[in-house]
């Protein structure tokens, strides 16, 4: 079994706060990981550590068995949307080029063009290729991003909240494509969710998060009352929520 | 009105005009696509301070003020990278300083006024053969930069993390902007003046925003806009007697105004 992922007591402080505490685990290629927890609990942070974009204070992260510095190439990220500069005078097919290129384009090439359409089609998203980036909404812009990523041919691909803003039909679109390019290219997908249903039935592995690590392991294994509890009850006080897939799957 | 055009301070204010407005409008939509305009103006009192100390010294004040302006701008970036917190107050003391060491050589020397008037409100009589030499070398190395790092800068400019996970050289890219801005500047001051050089390097990226769908045609509309309001202001300040910073902004004010308006109103129906 190949180590997509390694990640070896890891610590990182931010400004002095602890922000992940001691995580370990160990994600084999090709799977699909799901990362669950409260917000403020560490997932962009977690995925910002595997991009080398923040530094771990203690412990190691191995990317197939390298440092991440030397193996980034084949990591690809689609980040939060929020933080997208709405003034920035932009279409999405530079947005999906500059996944390319890893520069902004200047001119594109016919070439160029292809391939962005091509990408974008497979998202159903062909029509949005001359948009301009600021008139596209939440879910248009995901999936935008998402073919930004999907054009490098990655081998892994970390996705913060990739179904957030989107509505239901688009959504459970987006899942399937992802879920799609998991089992057809073997990539090693890791997604931050707020989405445990998605959690549940998409991916193979979970890691639920609150800074430490509560759970990692099955996805089928993962979503316990108890699990749960741990995850996104502030320390010591339980806000008598119920938890657990039962409720998930009536509602 | 052509005949102006044979007085040779009017070919060399027109031609270090015209190669100096189209750095500044390049650097410009840099400027302002990373709202740090309040660098700009930072950059701007920085320069204040070393012009003041070469009309001290007597020496050329562009000379002095070029490092001056340097050290400030890439104490900023430095300082921005370190603290992320705090850095917006300590670099505002520093723009301070300079502000206020300028104001203190200014008082050391006897009879500033002329001077000092020329370089606050810029002048295109004091432009000489060296300040064109100067313009030229800047334009070559802004054409040069241009070609080497506009498709790091935009991208960094577009999204800074991403830029980084794709392994882009974004800080050493930042110094690179920030050098080349401070140095067009200074430069610049001789026709702008010190205090509307910010405007000189905000306004072009400014309009071009309002009118571009992409960064590239936001680069090249920036440059025509500073080229073109550079030369006409230049005209107008020569017939009218008046200022030539002031003739210029006030002319790049009022189309960006007049096409704020327009787009307004082009967006609400
Ligand atoms: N650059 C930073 N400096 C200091 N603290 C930070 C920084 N970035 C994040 N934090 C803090 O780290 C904690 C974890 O943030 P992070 O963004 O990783 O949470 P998250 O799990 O992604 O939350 P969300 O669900 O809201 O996206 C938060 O308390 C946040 O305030
Ligand atoms: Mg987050």
């Amino acid at each position: 079994m190949d180590v997509a992922l390694k990640v070896d007591s890891l610590s990182v402080y931010l400004n002095k706060l602890h922000i992940l505490r001691d995580l370990s685990f160990e994600l084999p290629v090709g799977e699909y990981m799901a990362i669950v927890g409260p917000n403020g609990s560490g997932k962009t942070t977690l995925l910002k550590t595997v991009l080398g974009l923040i530094s771990a204070t203690d412990g190691r992260i191995k990317v197939f068995g390298n440092d991440i510095s030397e193996h980034n190439s084949k990591i690809s990220y689609v980040p939060q949307v929020k933080t997208l500069d709405r003034t920035f005078p932009a279409q999405s097919i530079e947005l999906v080029l500059s996944g390319l290129n890893k520069k902004w384009s200047f001119s594109i090439s016919k070439t160029e063009k292809k391939l962005a359409y091509e990408m974008l089609e497979k998202l159903s998203a062909s029509h949005l290729a001359d948009k301009q980036l600021n008139k596209l909404s939440g879910g248009e812009l995901q999936r935008v991003y998402l073919a930004r990523c999907l054009i490098t041919n990655p081998s892994i691909l970390l996705l913060d909240e990739p179904a957030t803003g989107i509505d239901l039909v688009c959504e459970k679109s987006v899942n399937h494509i992802i879920a799609e390019y998991n089992k057809n290219f073997n990539t090693t997908i890791i997604m931050v969710t707020h989405d445990w249903s998605a959690a549940y039935h998409h991916t193979s592995y979970t890691l639920l998060l609150n800074k430490q690590q509560v759970y990692f392991g099955p996805s089928d294994k993962a979503f316990t009352d108890l699990n749960l509890q741990r995850t996104f009850s502030h320390m010591g006080h339980d806000h008598g929520i119920k938890f657990g897939l039962k409720e998930i799957s009536n509602a | 009105m052509l005949e102006m055009l044979q007085f040779p301070f009017i070919q060399r204010a027109l031609v270090a005009g015209i190669l100096i407005s189209t750095s500044a409008s390049f650097y410009s939509i840099f400027v302002v696509q990373r709202r740090i305009s309040y660098i700009g103006s930072g950059l701007a009192h920085a320069a204040f301070g070393g012009v003041a100390l070469g009309l001290l010294l007597g020496f050329s004040p562009v000379l002095t003020a070029i490092p001056f302006t340097l050290i400030v701008g890439i104490l900023t970036v430095y300082l921005q990278e370190k603290s992320k917190i705090s850095a917006d107050s300590i670099i505002g003391i520093l723009y301070s300083i300079s502000v206020a060491l300028g104001i203190i050589f200014l008082a050391l020397k006897e009879n500033y006024t002329a001077d000092a008037y020329n370089y606050l409100f810029g002048s295109i009589l004091t432009v000489n053969t060296d300040d064109v030499y100067i313009s030229i070398v800047l334009f070559f190395i802004t054409v040069f930069v241009f070609l080497m790092l506009w498709k790091n800068w935009a991208y960094a400019t577009f999204d800074r993390e991403m830029a980084k996970a794709d392994r882009l050289p974004v800080l050493r890219d930042d110094y690179i902007l920030m050098i080349m801005t401070s140095i067009t500047i200074v430069v610049a001051i001789k026709i702008v003046g010190v205090i509307l050089i910010t405007a000189y390097v905000v306004i072009p990226g400014s309009f071009s925003r309002l009118i571009s769908n992409k960064f590239r045609d936001m680069t090249f509309v920036s440059i025509a806009f500073g080229i073109l309001t550079s030369i006409i202001g230049l005209f107008v300040s020569y017939e009218l007697d008046l200022p030539s910073g002031a003739v210029i902004i006030v002319i790049q004010s009022i189309i960006f105004g007049f096409t704020l308006v327009l787009n307004k109103f082009r967006f609400n129906s």
